[in-house]
């Protein structure tokens, strides 16, 4: 059997696009779930989720593509990394069953709203958490024996990907703040700004933080990170995340409403090319490249095809559907 | 090694509840997405108000039933990598094609038009709004259309090699694989079902405003749509039904055995088993009534036909017999009984007596669930019936399994298990809240909530 290397290469950016796109699109919505609690009951709560309402499903769809995608083009990496991550993904499934539903369950509800606005932050919050972890997890290495998961069901949990989770829980907080700040008026968009400075802070500090263990998680980080020649193409990625934080507070400064939002992913792309300079061409890292998990060259060029044709497509009327939804959420709705 | 067994019917049991609860939602939703579209299309063409308060009231349950629906989905779109990491990986390249497909086509098409179906109205207009209404319901179908052809090659595998991996790998073309044997059956049965299922529901909430208000004009409407539907489609499915049937006797010869309770080959034409208590251990049905002959008229459509038993498979070949053969008479029952209620339905209505026949509102409304437990129940005739095996005759669902401890499997099981219920729980009251309420005259929009709940004035247009 042949493994086309350009396919497996292809893919593995379709599933980092895939990826990438949930982390911004259901990261923004999420992070408004983890700081759902903190607003006030009322006005400000309904105008917060009516500025995700209409969109969230969407968003969370693009997770679906990132582990359907995985399992059918990498499908030993998928088989590999669900059990190896088992409690944090049960965790993320049962938190995104709380705030999927209460969506609608609030309204429905009067007398059980607070319960449901509960579970909608607290599933939110484990959501990301657990996110937060796999990512970690993975990074701090899985072992494998044969074609499987050969550790315990608790090797995941360390000082460090407890250290990820945390950190993706503020960055997620961070961008749904910035959504806020750009679908928001009066009382809830003032809150965003105060809580998009604060939660600036914490998610630069986590980044630091986070990229100042990477390379000491294996000496292959290392080498990558902080050897010559590798240094010279890893050393901007850094220094852009420096510029990028600046310019993201002098758009707090000037009160801008969108370029918070689009610095914030700004950022968050630059932390993707840094994972992906930690990983590549590893899926799971050390272990199993990405052409050693590939899927036969016909799964993947039978893919491929529909792909291709369909990303476009769902692009175009996903990107109308949030013109459809454009401007301030207001405190009445979409009316 | 013992631990090893528990993990597996832990697991099992795991994928048994996450799937049954999960298909609760889609056996509705698909139905209730063209129902909707239905009603969309008669307001736009009859300029009738009533129309568009029905369908405001039916889109508030569809909100409702869609969310838990797409939760519960995302569950087992991992579950296959938490729980059946083996099995993930020697037919994700067969069947992981399907299922992305099934997200690109389907799952994306109706998450980005569910939002301006819900709250959009306003802001695209009538035309577009009824095309977002139409992209949902398409959504719905092209979803089962994947999803049951990943399902069906589990059951018939066809168009696959194995390479030195051990991995099943596309051999020869797709179409073979997407169209596998029993693909075109399952997803006929399967659609007509969420129809059906749909419209039970919909003719319960007729009946039940029928039966406390004989003159309500929109409960008769709601009523004698659904009752159209039960009687018309009805008979089709058993027509699928009995296609199906044919079908798996030819590729799963065992499964049907299993669903008739046949041990014993019959060389002289197989008796119709009605009811008894079939028992692997015995290899034998207990207390059975049953039909001389009556078998193989079904399954050969000709009374002496002979039909092999169980006995000529292999004895860890044998799905769970009992389970099997209660479900299917649980699903066929309740599949019976929808067609006697549409064919009364049809007498009422030849009697012009369709508003006036109590017992009849009364029972379409015990009928309501009724559409919901036939489905789970031939779910589970077939999912049981496809035992011992994953990928049926090659992949045993034992060797299927990840590595996990029991204790992780079991915990999961439990979590989910009072999640479901608490969550789901809610979620089925909450509807049934909304269809006890019935439909109002002016029936407000769903994207009206936040403003009435929030206690501020319509204030109409945004900015």
């Amino acid at each position: 059997m042949s493994v086309d290397i350009d396919l497996a290469t292809i893919w593995a950016f379709i599933i980092a696009f895939a990826v990438f796109a949930y982390v911004v699109l259901d990261g923004f919505d999420l992070g408004i779930g983890i700081l759902f609690s903190s607003f006030a009951v009322g006005e400000e709560r309904d105008q917060a989720m009516n500025a995700i309402a209409p969109v969230w499903d969407g968003n969370e769809t693009w997770l679906v593509l990132g582990g359907g995608g995985l399992m059918a083009a990498f499908p030993l990496a998928f088989a590999i990394v669900m059990p190896a991550l088992y409690p944090p993904i049960i965790a993320m499934l049962l938190g995104l069953v709380f705030r999927g539903v209460a969506f609608e369950f609030r309204w429905r509800d009067p007398r059980h709203r607070g319960f449901w606005d509960f579970g909608f932050t607290a599933g939110s919050m484990v959501a990301a958490l657990a996110q937060g972890i796999t990512l970690g997890a993975l990074l701090q290495g899985i072992k494998v024996v044969g074609r499987g998961y050969g550790g315990g069901w608790l090797d995941w949990l360390t000082p460090f990907s407890l250290l990820t989770g945390a950190s993706v829980v503020a960055a997620y907080a961070l961008l749904g703040s910035c959504w806020l700040i750009a679908k928001t008026e009066g009382q809830g968009r003032r809150r965003a700004y105060r809580l998009a400075r604060r939660l600036g802070v914490v998610t630069i500090a986590a980044i630091v933080a986070v990229s100042a263990a990477t390379p000491f998680l294996t000496h292959d980080y290392y080498t990558r990170w902080l050897t010559m020649p590798g240094i010279l193409l890893t050393a901007p990625v850094p220094l852009l995340v420096g510029v990028l934080s600046l310019w993201f507070w002098r758009a707090l400064d000037r009160e801008e409403e969108y370029r918070p939002f689009l610095l914030v992913i700004a950022l968050f792309a630059l932390c993707f090319v840094g994972l992906g300079i930690s990983m590549y061409p590893f899926i799971v890292p050390n272990q199993v490249t990405i052409w050693a998990a590939a899927a036969p060259a016909s799964a993947q060029r039978f893919m491929l095809v529909g792909t291709g044709i369909m990303i476009p497509i769902i692009l175009a009327y996903s990107g109308w559907s949030y013109w459809v939804f454009r401007g301030k959420a207001g405190a009445t709705g979409y009316h | 090694m013992f631990d090893h067994v528990d993990a597996v019917n832990l697991a099992r049991a795991q994928f048994a509840f996450t799937v049954s609860f999960h298909f609760i939602f889609p056996a509705f939703s698909i139905g209730l997405a063209s129902y909707l579209a239905v009603l969309e299309a008669l307001w736009l063409s009859t300029g009738k108000h009533r129309f568009l308060d029905i369908y405001r009231f039916w889109l508030k349950i569809f909100a409702i039933a869609f969310a838990m629906g797409v939760v519960s989905g995302i569950v087992m779109s991992y579950q296959f990598g938490t729980n059946w990491a083996v099995f993930s990986d020697k037919t994700g390249p067969v069947i992981g094609p399907l299922m992305a497909y099934e997200v690109l086509t389907a799952f994306f098409l109706e998450a980005g038009f569910l939002g301006v179906m819900l709250f959009g109205m306003k802001k695209v207009g009538k035309r577009l709004h009824f095309a977002a209404t139409c992209a949902v319901a398409v959504g719905t179908f092209i979803s089962a259309f994947w999803i049951l052809s990943a399902n069906s090659w589990m059951q018939t595998p066809a168009g696959y090699a194995i390479n030195a991996q051990g991995q099943f790998v596309m051999a020869g073309s797709w179409l073979k694989v997407i169209f596998n044997p029993s693909f075109p059956y399952r997803l006929v049965h399967t659609v007509i079902a969420a129809y059906l299922t749909t419209s039970l529901v919909v003719g319960a909430t007729g009946a039940w405003h029928l039966l406390k208000n004989p003159a309500d004009r929109n409960a008769r409407t709601i009523f004698s749509m659904a009752m159209w539907m039960a009687a018309l489609v009805a008979p089709v499915q058993i027509a699928a039904g009995d296609a199906q049937g044919l079908n798996t006797l030819e590729h799963q010869p065992a499964k049907v055995l299993a669903m008739e309770g046949d041990y014993d080959a019959s060389p002289n034409g197989a008796p119709l088993i009605l009811f008894g208590l079939p028992s692997n251990g015995e290899g034998r049905v207990r207390y059975k009534v049953e039909v001389p002959h009556a078998g193989s008229l079904i399954l050969k459509h000709d009374p002496n036909a002979p039909l092999p038993g169980l006995k000529d498979y292999p004895r860890d070949q044998w799905a769970p017999v009992a389970i099997v053969f209660w479900s299917f008479r649980i699903m066929v029952g309740l599949g019976l009984a929808i067609f006697g209620l549409g064919l009364w339905s049809l007498v009422a209505r030849a009697r012009g007596k369709l508003y006036d026949w109590r017992w009849l509102h009364r029972a379409a409304l015990v009928m309501g669930p009724a559409g919901f437990v036939a489905v789970i129940a031939g779910w589970v005739t077939t999912e049981s019936g496809r035992q011992p095996w994953t990928v049926y005759g090659l992949l045993r669902t034992q060797e299927s399994i990840s590595p996990l401890a029991a204790p992780a499997v079991a915990s999961s099981l439990l979590a989910f298990v009072c999640v479901y219920f608490a969550v789901f729980g809610f979620g089925t009251w909450y509807i049934l809240k909304l269809i006890a309420k019935g439909v109002e005259v002016g029936e407000s929009e769903l994207d009206d909530a936040p403003i009435r709940t929030a206690g501020i004035t319509p204030a109409g247009q945004q900015p």
